[in-house]
């Protein structure tokens, strides 16, 4: 929808590309069939009932996982090879209070966190790229506006601070994808509208593709070039208007489903199959029949 | 406290003086006592840096059970007649390859999945120490070394081979330390960099392992913790900087351990009961600091507050 001016438009305008993609988690297929286009610079929502393997997806696409079988392949190679340039938030709930941490820390790993050695304290002093690299996280930071607390405990934060310095951690050293696993979850909704705005914002200054995973569509609706929904037996994707539909939903999990539009603009899905409400087992959630 | 002691303390130069200078001199004209400052010097260095990590890493459990395996390996080795250090270091080395090998949660938050196996070994090094100090007749007075800690009879081999393994140990963290820290505090976050996770929590067993062994041969098993745990979180109270928490942990052990040594020098009591104590009043003094400075009012940069108080 709004391709960053400079991007080469050949074989690299699609970030994420997958065909025919199967995983199977303790020998069981999760889904297959999965087809992925994720056009590099826009802004891709990956949807789908809990429990039907979106986590999964996005450990696949960073190498952390397998296919069983079928392509995929990341900014251009295959997955695992690019994770340097990649950004990623993981799914989770939030940092355990009493870590005594600083969110400027936990940027900071995302910076460097995975070279060898030991930091020398005050090497800014006399080092410049010590220098560079602790101005490229205040800047990361003020980024996200998270500069008035960057330098509490992390644990002690909220869960919208919280994310947000995660967000500065993903976006730290300038990735071209920035996977999103969940960030809206666990948010309360003034938080989720403002994180889902800044994440929007992140991707329409350009270089950078976001691919978020997430159950719930409205708060990121507005903002969205497409949606990939995904179900055992595979995918549909386009821009939202084509995709959440009663037809399209109701032919992909071979079930009866409707989407209702209220008057402010908000996608309500009834009868979309759910894995049980409490998630004793995240994989057995295939959408039932 | 050993006869020896008791008899030292009857001799001349074992009293107490208002004379800082002198009192410590008196402290250090006995062989002994030079070499039990030497390894508790280095032990406090070495337990300070791993402990900080084990703090992090939220690993205290891990760290209890390897000190507890410390006591069937001092044990067995007095039993089979090897050195004791020998039965420290092979029974924590060992034990921490064991915990490393227990199957890990696929969701991988925290470290809770280990903590059946974590259990189930630490009983049975219990027992076996138990069944060691039973076979070896006579050897009932050790235990109380074994288990409380004694400072006396450190011989010089003994101090070089504490050196060493300390020396390795903080080789080791110097290489791995960065990602390590990484991978402890965003165990998900790292490993999708490409940081080897998995690798690094093995790696940081065994050298739990080695810092456990290390200190139980002057706290005794049952008190590790004093060197393992209590500076370091009494560190992190103080400050949530890594940069200034490490030191600061290393500063504090070694203040206590230090500060444990003396004064048991020149008391009846043992040297493992000296060093808790010092190492809890650190902790409960930067607990209260630290609320204190909560308490202030909620400024950007409370911890800085809490050094300076």
């Amino acid at each position: 929808m709004h391709p960053p001016a400079g991007q080469p438009a050949a074989a690299s305008a699609a970030a994420v590309t997958a065909r025919g993609a199967a995983i199977a988690v303790g020998g069981r297929t999760l889904w297959s069939g999965v087809d992925l286009d994720v056009p590099a610079g826009e802004f891709v929502a990956i949807l789908g009932p809990n429990g039907v393997g979106k986590s999964t997806l996005i450990k696949a696409v960073l190498g952390l996982l397998p296919l069983a079988a079928g392509q995929l392949e990341v900014l251009g190679g295959p997955p695992g090879r690019a994770s340097h340039r990649i950004g990623y938030l993981p799914q989770r709930r939030s940092f355990d209070p009493g870590l005594r941490v600083r969110g400027v820390d936990v940027v900071r790993c995302g910076l460097d966190g995975d070279r060898w050695g030991l930091p020398l304290p005050g090497a800014a002093r006399f080092s410049g790229r010590a220098r560079r690299a602790a101005a490229r996280v205040d800047e990361v930071i003020d980024l996200v506006g998270a500069g008035a607390y960057a330098r509490r405990p992390v644990g002690q934060l909220s869960g919208g601070e919280q994310q947000r310095l995660l967000i500065a951690q993903a976006l730290v050293r300038e990735p071209e994808l920035l996977v999103l696993d969940e960030p809206l979850d666990s948010l309360d909704l003034p938080n989720q509208g403002a994180v889902a705005g800044l994440i929007a914002a992140i991707s329409q200054a350009g270089q950078v593709t976001v691919l978020m995973v997430a159950h719930d569509v409205n708060p990121i609706l507005s903002y969205l070039d497409k949606v990939i929904y995904i179900a055992a037996g595979g995918t549909v994707s386009g821009t939202p208007a084509e995709v959440i539909t009663s037809a399209t939903l109701s032919r992909l999990y071979d079930t009866p489903i409707e989407v209702l539009h209220t008057s402010d603009g908000r996608l309500v899905v009834v009868g979309q199959p759910e894995a049980p409400a409490v998630h004793t087992d995240r994989h057995t959630g295939i959408p039932r029949p | 406290m050993t006869p020896g002691a008791a008899g030292l303390l009857t001799g001349p130069g074992t009293s107490l003086t208002w004379n800082i200078g002198s009192d410590i001199s008196q402290v250090l004209a006995f062989h002994f006592m030079v070499n039990a400052v030497r390894a508790g010097t280095i032990i406090a260095v070495a337990a300070g840096v791993i402990g900080w990590f084990m703090i992090l890493r939220r690993q205290s459990f891990a760290g209890h059970t390897l000190a507890v395996v410390a006591f069937p390996g001092a044990s067995g080795a007095i039993l089979l007649g090897l050195p004791a250090a020998a039965g420290y270091f092979g029974f924590c080395i060992a034990a921490a390859l064991l915990i490393a090998a227990a199957p890990r949660s696929q969701a991988d938050t925290g470290f809770s999945a280990e903590s059946a196996v974590i259990g189930t070994v630490q009983a049975f090094a219990l027992a076996c120490g138990f069944l060691f100090v039973s076979l070896y007749k006579g050897f009932l007075d050790g235990i109380t070394g074994l288990l409380f800690g004694s400072f006396l009879g450190i011989t010089d081999s003994q101090v070089l081979t504490l050196l060493a393994a300390a020396a390795a140990a903080l080789s080791v963290l110097a290489v791995t330390g960065r990602p390590l820290f990484f991978a402890s505090t965003d165990p998900d976050v790292a490993a999708a960099r490409g940081v080897p996770v998995r690798a690094l929590s093995v790696v940081f067993l065994v050298l739990l392992g080695v810092a456990a062994a290390e200190v139980s041969q002057i706290t005794g098993a049952l008190l590790v913790f004093a060197l393992l745990v209590m500076p370091a979180a009494a560190a992190q109270q103080l400050t949530a900087r890594p940069a200034l928490s490490l030191p600061l942990t290393v500063i504090i052990a070694l203040a206590v351990t230090w500060l444990g040594l003396g004064v048991s020098y020149f008391s009846v009591y043992p040297v493992g009961f000296f060093v808790t104590t010092f190492g809890f009043a650190a902790y409960v003094l930067a607990v209260a600091a630290r609320q204190a400075a909560d308490r202030l009012g909620r400024r950007p940069r409370p911890a800085k507050i809490a050094v300076s108080a």
